[in-house]
């Protein structure tokens, strides 16, 4: 069937908000309002504002309440509308999310489900369109995953709600268009590995996300310019598929990190310290790294597109890895 | 029948005693804390609740074991009043896992779900949005339970105090606020702090019912309470009580406590509510030397019985340092 990657969420909502009456939806706007992104539209018609929760711009009380709701049994769901609002809520995340069951010698788990559109692109400048999930996966406790295909929006939910700790699923805002194939029957997913999107032997694209489209598109490039290039797509940024990742370099002797986050104490420069903890010696050249410009993101269109990865970007650098240049 | 005395207006005699030996527990307790904190038994933060026992001692006595409580680092009164055993507590601040929480949490973090306690948080404010969680909870699967929220003044100044209110309010959950206001939030007086220090004028204005009572008297405290905590269970939405006391001793034991004068200190000790419950009691007949004696005895047995059972504790094995960062018990790196 044909969808989009914003009907597949709806999609996995529905389902989760049928077959398990302790699953219910709570955020800004995604009632009545029918989601910022439209994710929920229709969801508060048919399972009703005891479940389709409208939420008070208060990320802390409203994320917390997640919390606490998720201690006593229930599955919440918590929207929250941009990434950037996610620091109203870091002491809960934080503090609590993450915390509570060490902390309780195993007692309190927290079943939460926090989805967060995410990234830039959008001409929305620099307070709505950072991309920062890498901090979250920072932290020990959370499980932080970032669909990048539609399989994946369609069917990670269900796995995260299954998770009996909590899960934050990074949705790239500027993937709620896209559209394509899904099959009938898709449903849950995996949220441990990372898949090899496209086979390759020259070079490692490592990538998640947002920029998982962009980097498919500079591997075809690649290959019209004589580079055979694998696109690793991390899906979950922690606990990392080190493994995947790990074989890929391996094979190919070469790697280039695509991640739209900032580069300095980023998700990229982990992996880029782990490919050299481990497989050092199978490098044939220095990791390189693709990220956003270490800049708040800028409104008008020309400086934030050279803030961000692009497909030309990600193609010079391989090429400077591989070392054809020209 | 002659009587000199209205029967109706004097107090039981069980309910007092039952009182009177929560809180010296709790005080006893404590004191012995300061004695294994100082001989380097035990460590981290200490914030003790002494001079603040009346109102964990009242206001568990009138929630059910089916609410839910949801606690501060100035825990240890609430976790001994909701039942948790003192050998539980004192293991934890020994560190142990035989402690109520492993040993993971130390006295800022005690947890029994056995008794719906969901722990003592360390973040002014921070606990008030899982209390929201909590209650909704219970709301959404038919249940009557209140969620009990401790918290400080110092709670009020916090954006998450108002985000809470606000929406517990809005949501009409059953979530009973009870603000210790022992006025001061570390060494800043409340009225350094806040710019109304009318705390439940401030509440109010959340459309939510609340009022303030004399935190010195237990029973003043646990009737409060039980009203509170009846119309919340009755689906009257959140409630707001203002419970107005002192602690005795410094914010934590690395405190030197330079910021209160000796003055005031003494004019709240004065005002003890040990020994305020005791004089009531002897005012009406209803406390001997004997039981006063049987009280001490009795918890000063099961305050040492818990230091025993904590010091013949086991230590985890660093081995296991990362169980329980993820429900599968295994690290994820």
């Amino acid at each position: 069937m044909k969808t989009t990657y914003r009907e597949a969420i709806r999609a996995a909502l529905a389902d989760a908000l049928e077959h398990d009456e302790r699953v219910f939806l709570v955020g800004e706007d995604v009632g009545r309002y029918g989601g910022c992104f439209a994710v929920s539209l229709g969801l508060l018609e048919q399972f009703g504002p005891e479940r389709i929760r409208d939420a008070p711009l208060s990320e802390s009380a409203f994320v917390g309440a997640g919390i606490g709701a998720a201690m006593a049994g229930m599955r919440p769901i918590v929207e929250i509308m941009t990434v950037n609002f996610s620091l109203l809520a870091l002491d809960q995340i934080m503090n609590n999310a993450a915390s509570l069951l060490h902390m309780s010698g195993g007692q309190c788990a927290v079943p939460l489900v926090l989805r967060i559109p995410t990234g830039g692109g959008r001409q929305v400048a620099a307070q709505h369109s950072h991309s920062l999930e890498g901090w979250f996966a920072h932290i020990p406790g959370l499980r932080v995953v970032t669909p990048a295909t539609l399989e994946d929006a369609r069917g990670m939910l269900a796995t995260a709600l299954d998770d009996p700790d909590p899960v934050l699923i990074f949705e790239h805002a500027s993937l709620y268009p896209m559209t394509g194939e899904l099959a009938d029957d898709a449903g849950a997913v995996d949220l441990d590995n990372a898949v090899i999107r496209r086979g390759g032997t020259d070079i490692s694209l490592i990538t998640y996300g947002g920029t998982l489209p962009m980097t498919l598109e500079a591997a075809d490039k690649l290959q019209d310019a004589g580079v055979d290039a694998e696109v690793v797509d991390l899906r979950t940024l922690r606990p990392l598929d080190e493994k995947t990742v790990l074989e890929s370099v391996a094979r190919t002797h070469r790697a280039v990190i695509v991640d739209e986050g900032w580069r300095s104490g980023s998700i990229s420069a982990e992996i880029s310290a782990r490919i050299t903890e481990s497989v050092f010696y199978e490098l044939d050249a220095p990791v390189a790294r693709v990220c956003s410009a270490e800049v708040p993101m800028p409104y008008a269109r020309q400086l934030e597109q050279a803030a961000l990865p692009s497909v030309e970007r990600i193609v010079a650098a391989a090429r400077e890895v591989v070392g054809t240049h020209g | 029948m002659t009587t000199t005395v209205d029967a109706t207006r004097m107090l039981d005699r069980d309910r007092g005693l039952d009182l009177l030996r929560q809180m010296t527990l709790i005080r006893r307790f404590e004191e012995k804390c300061v004695e294994l904190y100082s001989s380097g038994t035990i460590r981290g933060f200490v914030h003790l609740y002494i001079g603040e026992e009346a109102i964990a001692a009242g206001a568990m006595r009138a929630l059910t074991t089916e609410d839910a409580i949801v606690s501060t680092y100035r825990e240890h009164g609430h976790a001994l009043a909701r039942g948790i055993p003192a050998r539980a507590v004192m293991a934890e601040m020994f560190g142990k896992v035989e402690g109520c929480s492993g040993g993971r949490g130390g006295s800022m973090h005690l947890f029994d779900l056995d008794t719906r306690f969901y722990g003592g948080n360390a973040i002014v404010a921070g606990g008030l949005p899982l209390a929201l969680g909590l209650a909704l909870a219970d709301s959404m699967k038919g249940r009557k339970a209140v969620t009990a929220c401790f918290f400080g003044d110092g709670a009020v100044a916090e954006g998450e105090f108002h985000e809470a209110l606000n929406l517990a309010a809005l949501w009409g959950l059953p979530v009973l606020f009870l603000c210790e206001n022992n006025l001061y939030a570390m060494g800043t007086a409340l009225d350094r702090a806040q710019a109304q220090t009318d705390l439940a004028l401030r509440a109010s204005s959340y459309e939510m019912p609340a009022w303030s009572v004399d935190g010195m008297d237990v029973l003043a405290v646990e009737d409060a309470t039980r009203a509170a905590a009846e119309a919340v269970r009755a689906g009257g939405g959140p409630h707001f009580l203002e419970l107005r006391t002192y602690r005795f001793r410094a914010h934590s034991l690395y405190d030197p406590d330079r910021y209160r004068q000796k003055d005031e200190i003494r004019q709240w000790v004065q005002r003890d509510p040990l020994s305020a419950l005791k004089e009531r009691m002897q005012a009406e007949d209803r406390l001997t030397d004997d039981d006063v004696a049987a009280i001490e005895q009795d918890v000063t047995a099961e305050v040492a019985d818990a230091v025993e059972y904590a010091k013949a504790g086991h230590e985890e094995p660093v081995t296991s340092l990362t169980r329980w960062v993820y429900s599968d018990d295994g690290a994820r790196p």
